[in-house]
């Protein structure tokens, strides 16, 4: 992997991989819904789908097909520390990649009639997502765990926010955060790294830097009792989460997390575009046998992703038919109370750092996912956090992952969500 | 024109002398190997009367065999970092895999005891059940599924196979026996059903080896051929409404049926469809109902051509208030691809996107080996990569267009909506 950094500050990530005749190419911005203002909650997101909406010279009818006609697929998506757009495509699209992202990078249009044509399809995803009981309890337990700090809001908005906004406001926060100094540009695949490097300055290198950008700076105070938050709603299926304060992923703790992860729900791996298409290894994990081989849920899982900040550990549980929130609320608290006290064993140490390893070669069987790892790392913390996370992992000991458990798993730094189904009229 | 440099998988087919089919393709891209094991017994398996059963067996069949139990395969799936995942479409049941080489015997000899002497502990089928029932309460409430199983439902009526849901309902999971999971297993698991599609960094040759020791000594007589009613299309313009006034947003679920996969018209079914409601983002219908008209997040259309003639299904989900004005925007635009036909650049920019995008469809060890598999079940030969550009550069515009003639129609669509909405 090679990296540089142009003189107006774009980071550049290039990696060869000459298994397909193919190119990935991310461009990471460091904002995401973290950095919205109230009022504003949601912004980062809407500039996201006005950045598929022309630019200076894609006008607004040429969008569509321009990655298509080379085969290719594009996309983009926004979370709390990062907005990120990619491109696949065959090698020879290389240029045209580069092009869209440079053009998305200076020069989109935000256009007044776009804007608002898109404040309606924005609302109808917030409430796509609201149908969906989980995602609402996941909202609301989110916005309960914090008080402070604005990973509190969802990133897609909160309703109000989404119908106030103007062209204005996301334009102004277009360029403000849009800047090679504050982004990546990710190029891996069957590219050679120099001529690649060539054409990534021949398309960026012009673009120039921006001001400093103040960051919010509100720190999360430490929790200081359990909270609680219930969703009493038309419903069919019962729903509880269980989420900790827990570390970020520089943080010497997150890796000793992510083992306990392992070890109460199975390893999903590191990879927040791929590690979701299949399922975790964890039929032997502790959740499971608590809550799912016992018939108390239909299904358990483990969230810990790596964050800029410390961010959340969720534990999350689907009651089965006729199991009551309260039964597994305690099922699932006393194996939690079970390895606060005495640790995880070594056998569970090793198949928890086996699972880790396949997982993170599974994590990278592509291009897109290899583009990804790199961009995403080094847009919350450093690429080095990714390239050391094998040898982080096989360092980590039972007693830092019993530390880990002591000190993130305490009642005080927990918050409890129910999703209490109301019978449907 | 992109540069498709693409030289084509090639993938060795062996068959051991019991008939399974061996697909076994090298690459080196990871220290990994993806299996899929495919056997002909999908939920047009399911005894009449009992829709759910080859579902309830895909949920307990890994949990313990002849010489296994539960907490065993949980090991040693568990110790190695993988899953299997089990799907059941309507022809295949399917079991699905990704481990490191250094386990690749290992997990194969696994799979192979989970697909011959499933052992199917009756507390393992309550536990599956109950997680089954769940399941079921779930999709009850998610518009998405309602609307598309009721489409289904009506576009595939008098318990057509491909009408019936996948899981079942309630009452029929409920009653399901043991010995109805054992009978079905016994009637349709059988040698002659099973391709292994073996795909990553181990040879062919080591791969039909493997395969051999593991299914070489099964035998089992071959099922019986599964009789698929025929299929009419739709004669009237039929309207379903599920209120769910809980919810936020309305689903629209709107199709119709269309082809067999093996129909010569396939090709110029798929372009077609692409222009659409797939190309870029869902094609004409995004163009009109998510971009021009902001009512949408998401708008496509998918095609479904499959053994018997597959549905062609338009899916949008929008504010309750849209509901109308979408199914209009929808007719609109299928009117108008009826009436006046796709043009010859938007048939080119679906061809090129289509042809372009294989190399990119076959990176990894996963997606060769489905496509592998969907290659050997509809016949299309070793080289079907290769033909593929081919096969999609000879449809004309006059196919296409008939395409869209044949098949859609404002009249005779089947139009689903479920959410928040009532009719009025």
């Amino acid at each position: 992997m090679r990296a540089t950094t142009l003189d107006n500050g774009l980071k550049v990530l290039i990696q060869e991989e000459h298994t397909a005749p193919l190119a990935s190419v991310w461009c990471w911005y460091k904002v995401g819904s973290k950095d919205e203002r109230p009022g504003l909650t949601g912004v980062s997101h809407w500039v996201e789908h006005m950045n598929f909406k022309g630019t200076k010279n894609i006008p607004r009818d040429q969008v569509k097909g321009i990655i298509e006609q080379y085969g290719g697929s594009w996309n983009g998506y926004t979370w709390i520390d990062q907005t990120t757009y990619l491109e696949t495509a065959t090698r020879d699209a290389l240029d045209r990649m580069l092009f869209i992202e440079s053009e998305r990078m200076a020069n989109s249009l935000y256009h007044p009639d776009d804007c608002e044509s898109e404040r309606t399809v924005i609302i109808s995803e917030l409430q796509g997502g609201e149908n969906d009981p989980d995602q609402l309890l996941d909202q609301e337990v989110t916005a309960t765990a914090f008080k402070a700090h604005p990973y509190q809001h969802p990133t897609i908005g909160w309703l109000p926010d989404l119908q106030a906004m103007t062209r204005d406001d996301l334009y102004g926060y277009y360029r403000r955060y849009y800047v090679p100094n504050n982004a990546t540009l990710v190029i891996v695949g069957d590219v050679d790294p120099d001529d690649a490097l060539r054409r990534a300055d021949q398309y960026f290198g012009s673009i120039e830097p921006g001001g400093d950008l103040a960051r919010l700076r509100t720190m999360e105070p430490e929790q200081t009792g359990e909270r609680r938050v219930t969703i009493r709603k038309e419903g069919t299926t019962a729903y509880l989460k269980v989420a900790y304060h827990a570390p970020s992923a520089t943080d010497a703790q997150f890796v000793p997390v992510v083992i306990l992860d392992a070890v109460l729900t199975g390893a999903k791996g590191l990879n927040l575009w791929s590690s979701f298409r299949t399922a975790p290894p964890q039929r032997s994990a502790r959740l499971y046998r608590a809550l799912v081989e016992r018939g108390l849920a239909s299904s358990v899982s483990g969230s810990i992703v790596p964050t800029e900040q410390p961010f959340l550990f969720t534990l999350s549980a689907t009651a089965t038919e006729g199991t009551s929130l309260a039964g597994v609320e305690a099922a699932m608290l006393e194996a939690l109370d079970w390895v606060r006290e005495q640790g995880i064993t070594p056998a569970e140490l090793t198949k928890a750092k086996a699972q880790l390893k396949a997982r993170l070669v599974f994590d990278n069987d592509s291009v897109t996912n290899i583009a990804h790892q790199l961009g995403y790392f080094e847009t919350i913390a450093s690429v080095d956090v990714f390239t050391t996370l094998p040898s982080r992992i096989a360092a980590v000991t039972i007693a830092e992952v019993a530390d880990a458990a002591r000190s993130v798993l305490a009642p005080s730094n927990r918050t409890v969500g129910w999703y209490e189904p109301l019978p449907v009229a | 024109m992109p540069q498709v440099t693409h030289a084509g998988l090639a993938p060795t087919r062996t068959t051991l002398d019991n008939g399974v089919v061996v697909l076994a393709k090298q690459t080196t891209t990871t220290p990994a190997v993806a299996i899929n094991l495919a056997i002909r017994a999908g939920s047009t398996s399911d005894p009449r009367g009992a829709a759910g059963t080859t579902w309830l067996l895909s949920r307990a069949i890994d949990r313990g065999t002849l010489n296994r139990d539960a907490a065993d395969i949980a090991e040693a799936l568990d110790s190695r970092g993988i899953t299997i995942t089990i799907s059941v479409t309507r022809h295949l049941f399917s079991l699905v895999t990704t481990c490191l080489t250094e386990d690749f015997e290992a997990v194969l000899a696994l799979l192979g005891e989970i697909v011959m002497t499933p052992s199917l502990p009756p507390r393992e089928i309550e536990t599956r059940r109950g997680q089954v029932i769940t399941a079921i309460r779930q999709d009850e409430d998610n518009p998405a599924v309602r609307a598309t199983e009721s489409l289904m439902a009506l576009l595939y009526p008098d318990e057509h196979p491909y009408g019936r849901r996948t899981k079942g309902s309630i009452e029929l999971v409920e009653a399901l026996t043991r010995d109805q999971l054992l009978s079905l297993h016994r009637q349709r698991f059988a040698p002659g059903t099973l391709s292994a599609a073996l795909v990553g960094d181990v040879n062919p040759s080591h791969a039909h080896e493997v395969t051999a020791d593991v299914f070489g000594s099964w035998q089992t007589p071959p099922p019986p051929p599964i009789s698929l009613p025929p299929v009419g299309p739709a004669t009237r313009r039929t309207r379903l409404v599920i209120p769910m006034m809980n919810k936020a947003q309305a689903d629209i679920a709107y199709g119709f049926t269309t082809i067999t996969r093996r129909d010569p018209d396939y090709y110029a079914f798929w372009l077609m469809n692409n222009v659409l409601g797939q190309y870029s983002l869902g094609g004409r219908l995004g163009d009109s109902i998510r971009e021009r008209q902001g009512m949408a997040y998401y708008v496509s259309s998918a095609l479904d051509a499959n053994v018997a003639e597959g549905p062609l299904v338009i899916r949008a989900g929008v504010s309750p208030a849209n509901v109308d004005r979408a199914i209009g925007s929808i007719d609109e635009e299928i009117a108008k691809v009826v009436g006046d036909g796709i043009t010859p650049k938007e048939l080119d920019e679906s061809r090129r996107y289509l042809i372009g995008s294989i190399p990119r469809a076959l990176e990894t060890n996963a997606a060769i080996a489905s496509f592998v598999q969907i290659a050997e079940f509809f016949g299309l030969g070793l080289d079907y990569d290769v033909r593929l550009p081919e096969l999609l550069g000879a449809v004309t515009l006059e196919q296409a267009n008939a395409a869209a003639r044949r098949a859609l129609d404002p009249e005779r669509a089947t139009v689903v909506i479920a959410g928040p909405y009532e009719e009025r």
